[in-house]
């Protein structure tokens, strides 16, 4: 229950970094908030011969309005995305996911950029990136490219990046909404979510003009649901559009079981969940 | 490969040569600070029993390396009172009998000092949230969160 030796490196610079995981040739690990990482090295399940500390790089944390968009830089801290008024404000449906994101003392040391780099299927900001369709800004020996988060998770705690490159920062694009829920079950508050959803809608009098789905805990990634948005755009608002949108939801979506919950309650679970988000997203305005 | 570490824990200045970068903060309070009073449960951030002040923030030790802590200050369950002059929230726990086997304790006192000056704590299930990281598994909890509930009323009293 204790790391196995690897060299420690704590560079200044992102370009540092990158030059640092280059030299480790593929044997290299990048340490963000370590709140992932830190118990994969102590059961040795990783076993990196060169640990690359980036908190030492100050200018990685910020969260800041851009336009039509909000950047939040790869370092910043969950709590202070909690915490932050831009994001409350810009952001509703994140900020109000943060508080299931882990525990309090998680929340202190965790990055959204480890979170999205260790590509949990069933953690907040890898699902919040599909459903604001965020675009990540990654660095390596090459220079800087930018993945949109739909491209960016590939399976459970695999994302595209290759080893040698660096999460720098993440932009969300603001979404235009009038109604928007999130909702998350899991089995103790701050465990990973069994399963859970976000839901957007915008509307043109009583008809949905447009609305955005993502769900998570139910798949190896989290899943954006085109399929459904589709389907309910321009469709007239009545008291079954919720049981509509449940039933959309679960026939798009076969979750899988494991240990914590059987694949038929994960199911159940989030068609309610979906009926519950929409019923809230719509009763926001009149 | 070793490191150097410098940290103020509980007030005091200490400058540790010869740490290896593997070192977790937790082992390093206990066993080369000799502050035993953190206690190690799980090691991968589930039971909570390690957590303690780092810059005012609580964070799990298990979960940092001990040259991570460069420069930090740190406050561990033995900065909150003495046997003798109990903090606050230490004197909840013993009115309310917030413990029984007192593993846990460590980690339950520095989460809750850390939530009275975050949160709000206006009700039972915001303490319940604000706990959840951290197991125990003798009290059920209760007597936990009314210790907390009451170190909380001492504090609105205290500011108004």
């Amino acid at each position: 229950m204790k790391p196995a030796k690897f060299e420690y490196v704590a560079p200044a610079t992102v370009d540092a970094a990158v030059e640092a995981l280059r030299a480790a040739n593929g044997e290299g690990k990048v340490l963000a908030g370590g709140q992932s990482l830190l118990p994969l090295l102590n059961f040795r399940m990783t076993r990196p011969a060169v640990l690359v500390d980036l908190n030492g790089i100050k200018d990685l944390s910020f969260i800041e309005l851009r336009g039509d968009r909000v950047a939040i830089g790869a370092l910043t801290r969950h709590r202070e995305i909690e915490q932050s008024p831009l994001i409350g404000s810009k952001l509703p449906v994140m900020a109000a996911a943060m508080r299931y994101v882990a525990h309090l003392a998680i929340r202190n040391r965790g990055t959204i950029g480890g979170s999205l780099s260790h590509a949990d299927p069933a953690a907040e900001l890898p699902m919040l990136s599909l459903f604001y369709g965020a675009s990540l800004l990654v660095q390596g020996p090459s220079g800087r490219r930018t993945v949109a988060a739909e491209d960016f998770f590939v399976d459970a705690l695999t994302n595209c990046l290759e080893p040698e490159e660096i999460v720098v920062e993440i932009e969300f694009p603001i979404l235009q909404h009038d109604g928007w829920a999130f909702e998350e079950v899991a089995r103790r508050f701050g465990d990973f979510a069994l399963a859970s959803i976000a839901v957007s809608v915008r509307r043109r009098a009583s008809t949905i003009e447009d609305v955005r789905v993502a769900v998570m805990g139910v798949a190896d990634t989290p899943l954006r649901l085109k399929e459904v948005e589709a389907k309910l755009r321009d469709i007239a608002i009545d008291n079954q559009t919720p049981d509509r949108f449940s039933g959309l939801v679960t026939s798009c979506v076969s979750a899988n079981g494991d240990l914590h919950a059987s694949a038929e309650y994960r199911h159940h679970l989030l068609g309610r969940l979906a009926r519950r988000a929409m019923q809230t997203a719509l009763a926001t305005k009149g | 490969m070793s490191v150097t570490v410098s940290v103020t824990v509980n007030g005091t200045k200490y400058d540790v040569s010869d740490v290896e970068p593997r070192l977790l903060l937790s082992d390093f309070l206990r066993e080369t600070l000799g502050l035993t009073g953190t206690h190690v449960g799980c090691e991968h951030g589930v039971c909570g029993a390690c957590t303690v002040l780092v810059n005012g923030d609580s964070v799990r030790s298990c979960l940092m390396l001990a040259v991570q802590a460069n420069g930090a200050e740190i406050t561990t369950v033995e900065g909150l009172g003495t046997p003798v002059a109990l903090n606050t929230l230490q004197a909840e726990f013993r009115e309310h009998h917030g413990l029984q086997c007192g593993f846990c304790t460590p980690g339950m006192l520095i989460t809750g000092e850390d939530l009275l000056r975050k949160y709000p704590l206006a009700t039972d299930d915001e303490i319940r949230e604000g706990l959840s990281g951290n197991l125990c598994r003798c009290t059920g909890y209760q007597n936990i969160v009314a210790a907390i509930r009451a170190a909380a009323a001492k504090r609105a009293e205290a500011v108004t």
